[in-house]
């Protein structure tokens, strides 16, 4: 393992992140509601939404590319996009932010460059990332010719080069195969094993109950609940077990068949109603209810809650609508 | 089936920008440059021929030949260096005044009528008695000296009647020496010796015309085929202004991946990028042009080793014009393909109209001073100045200046236009 020193020169006291009523709006669209959040020293914090839920605007924010309506954002207690944010921060973009016709390590280099490393500094930095995102022996291929996954990881890396104390990574997942993804985890847990503090956005609630101490929900540009993933279920569903039933068609009225069984019923053509139980033995009266309504019930399962059954709680939709 | 597929066609032209300005404006834009050069949309017609007129001779055939000169309207005839407005009229040209001015390009011919010029203005036929006319001229322009010297036989013959007529009196007598029949057909044939105007012949010397000519290139004479630098400069800053437009188009590259907002958010600032992509582009300007002009010098002779203070800062003010061009046509454009139509349009207007693809001294006046609007203008008559003319460095003040002042100003433009990439 190749050890590479961090220069501590520039650490503070100040918490890695505190997001003070964050405003953004593209024209009429509200991208960022007032969104607030404190992220503590080495934490992991999960933004967990669906696509247009507004945590990339959020992450750009962060990174200092959008200028906020109103609210602020600071990073070790400096104002985002300042120099010394900046020196802080690194942030792994949700597209392939890379030079194509430039090797991995050229790559490298030129983003360590552009984030002011020279000498001893870059040449560490550079190799330290080779290794992190295994593309050592890759080191001098060029980037078109990696795999997709290879690219991911690269374009990781290239955000890391100069070793920031905290790193955005916006679904540094998207389009990967499965191998690479776990490739990609166990990349973010060596980070947080390193004392790096992170903020992980996806819209893969697996990804986010492995990787996350804590987790933002976001929908509509708004922070909707926040908390381990342990409290989010506790707060959204007690000690109650998810029951997932889905009919054989779509029902009339079946949003008000669903609220007054103290149920939901999620969006879409598939008719299916969520309810939280108390014991399983409640389903018998949820399928009693059913039948005596004249709903035809083709499906019912019985699950421990999840992030997943929380957001569909919170919101009515499926997390990945 | 086919009517779907040319539909589909049409609709796809329809909404991609780029190819509707190749597809309709260029060759558009392309006709009524070319036009405006060749069919005389300046509003002059054929262009006037500038000539610079001397006269060392001072007699009154002399003047009245000069007066016909001037008045001539296939030629922009003066005896004068143009003054100054409102101030008094500088004193005429000497052959030694004229000669320089030929050599720095102020106008391609000079004709210089030498003392005793009255006394035997005109003569029939070569070998005959006669003073020869002066014509200097500058050979990068081929055309002037053979316009001006038909011109100037064509003016002897409408301004100096009575010369023709004395000469003609005089062959008169020689030939038959009396009006007999046997004299009037000796007459005939000496007249049918009488050769035709002259204008179309070359050669150092001119003297089958009514007026006789001795032509001499002040420029040019001792030179190895130095108009090569014309023609480096003219095609080579056109090239230079497609790869400053390319490495330009980088930048929306980068935009578009994604590592723009990447380096963004590192320690560059969005002045630092520019500057930094302009001078990547600016130095390989320099290597393409450096380039052109080693095999100019290696394959053409070109005397490149001893003109390099004049190359290297026409080449550095050439680099910084065209880098900064680039870094404008990147900065406006809003997508890579949009970027290239728009380049390839503009580039080859201005290069048309520059004097890279048809050499400006042969267009209507219009269109030369048009043709200063661009940058292929100014650098070729730099780079002209200093293979052609040997001019100092100093000389190309007013090429260098305009060079880097209009760099400056379309960098600052970039500038200002690239803002929409620093925050979203």
């Amino acid at each position: 393992m190749y050890v590479y020193h961090r220069c501590m020169g520039s650490a503070t006291t100040a918490i890695p992140l505190r997001i003070d009523s964050v405003v953004k709006c593209f024209g009429d669209l509200t991208a960022v509601s007032g969104v607030s959040l404190d992220v503590r020293e080495r934490a992991c914090l999960g933004l967990l939404g669906p696509n247009g839920a507004g945590k990339s605007t959020l992450i750009r924010s962060i990174a200092g590319r959008v200028r906020l309506d109103s609210g602020s954002i600071r990073v070790f207690g400096e104002p985002a996009g300042s120099a010394a944010a900046r020196a802080e921060l690194g942030w792994v973009p949700q597209e392939l932010a890379l030079y194509p016709l430039l090797t991995c390590r050229e790559n490298l280099e030129a983003f360590g460059r552009y984030q002011g490393l020279r000498g001893k500094a870059l040449r560490d930095g550079i190799a330290w990332c080779l290794e992190w995102a295994a593309l050592a022996d890759r080191a001098g291929a060029t980037v078109k010719t990696l795999s997709g996954g290879m690219r991911r990881r690269l374009n990781m890396a290239a955000g890391l080069v100069h070793r920031p104390r905290m790193v955005l990574l916006d679904e540094p997942t998207v389009g990967v195969d499965p191998q690479s993804r776990n490739r990609i985890f166990e990349m973010v847990e060596e980070l947080r094993g390193q004392g790096t503090t992170v903020i992980y956005t996806t819209h893969y609630m697996e990804e986010a109950e492995r990787l996350c101490d804590t987790i933002a929900i976001m929908d509509h540009g708004c922070v909707i609940a926040q908390g381990s993933k342990e409290e989010l279920v506790e707060r959204s569903f007690g000690r109650r077990s998810d029951v997932l039933m889905r009919f054989a068609s779509s029902v009339e009225n079946g949003a008000a068949w669903a609220a007054a069984h103290g149920g939901t019923l999620q969006e879409g053509p598939e008719g299916i109603a969520h309810f939280g139980v108390a014991q399983p033995t409640d389903i018998a009266a949820l399928l009693d209810a059913a039948g005596r309504d004249g709903l035809e019930v083709i499906d019912v399962v019985l699950r421990r809650p999840n992030l997943e059954s929380v957001f569909l709680q919170l919101t009515g939709r499926d997390l990945r609508q | 089936m086919i009517a779907a597929i040319v539909l589909n066609g049409f609709r796809a032209l329809r909404r991609d920008r780029g190819a509707l300005i190749l597809s309709f404006i260029l060759p558009v834009a392309f006709f009524s440059i070319f036009a405006a050069i060749f069919g005389g949309m300046g509003g002059s017609g054929t262009p006037r021929v500038s000539v610079l007129v001397v006269d060392e001779d001072g007699s009154a055939v002399s003047e009245r030949l000069v007066g016909a000169l001037l008045q001539e309207p296939s030629l922009a005839a003066s005896t004068h260096p143009a003054g100054k407005k409102g101030a008094l009229v500088p004193p005429g040209y000497t052959a030694a005044g004229a000669e320089a001015a030929v050599k720095q390009g102020d106008a391609p011919a000079a004709l210089i009528i030498p003392k005793g010029f009255g006394a035997h203005p005109v003569a029939l036929g070569p070998g005959a008695d006669r003073t020869p006319i002066r014509l200097l001229h500058d050979s990068s322009d081929p055309v002037a000296p053979q316009m001006v010297a038909g011109i100037l036989q064509k003016v002897v013959m409408t301004a100096l009647p009575d010369a023709m007529a004395n000469v003609g009196m005089q062959y008169f007598e020689r030939a038959s020496g009396g009006l007999t029949a046997e004299q009037r057909k000796s007459i005939e044939s000496a007249m049918s010796r009488v050769p035709v105007n002259s204008a179309g012949q070359s050669g150092p010397q001119r003297d089958t015309g009514f007026v006789a000519l001795d032509v001499r290139d002040v420029v040019g004479e001792k030179k190895q085929n130095s108009m090569i630098a014309f023609y480096a400069a003219g095609i080579g800053v056109m090239f230079l202004l497609f790869t400053a437009s390319a490495a330009g188009g980088a930048l929306l590259d980068e935009a578009e991946s994604g590592a723009l907002d990447r380096i963004l958010s590192a320690r560059v600032s969005m002045t630092t990028l520019l500057a930094g992509k302009m001078a990547y582009s600016a130095l390989l300007a320099s290597a393409q042009l450096t380039l052109m002009f080693l095999w100019g010098a290696a394959v053409f002779h070109l005397e490149l080793f001893t003109h390099l203070p004049g190359f290297i800062v026409m080449t550095a003010a050439t680099s910084f014009a065209v880098a900064s061009f680039g870094m404008l046509l990147a900065s406006i454009s809003h997508t890579r393909a949009q970027q290239a139509a728009v380049s390839t349009l503009i580039i080859l207007t201005m290069s048309a109209l520059g004097g890279s693809m048809f050499p400006r001294f042969l267009m209507p006046e219009t269109m030369q001073k048009v043709g200063l609007l661009t940058f292929n203008a100014w650098a070729i008559d730099g780079y002209t100045k200093v293979f052609w003319r040997d001019e100092p460095v100093l000389h190309l003040a007013p090429q260098v200046a305009v060079l880097i002042g209009a760099g400056l100003v379309l960098f600052l433009i970039a500038r200002r236009f690239a803002r929409r990439w620093e925050y979203s």
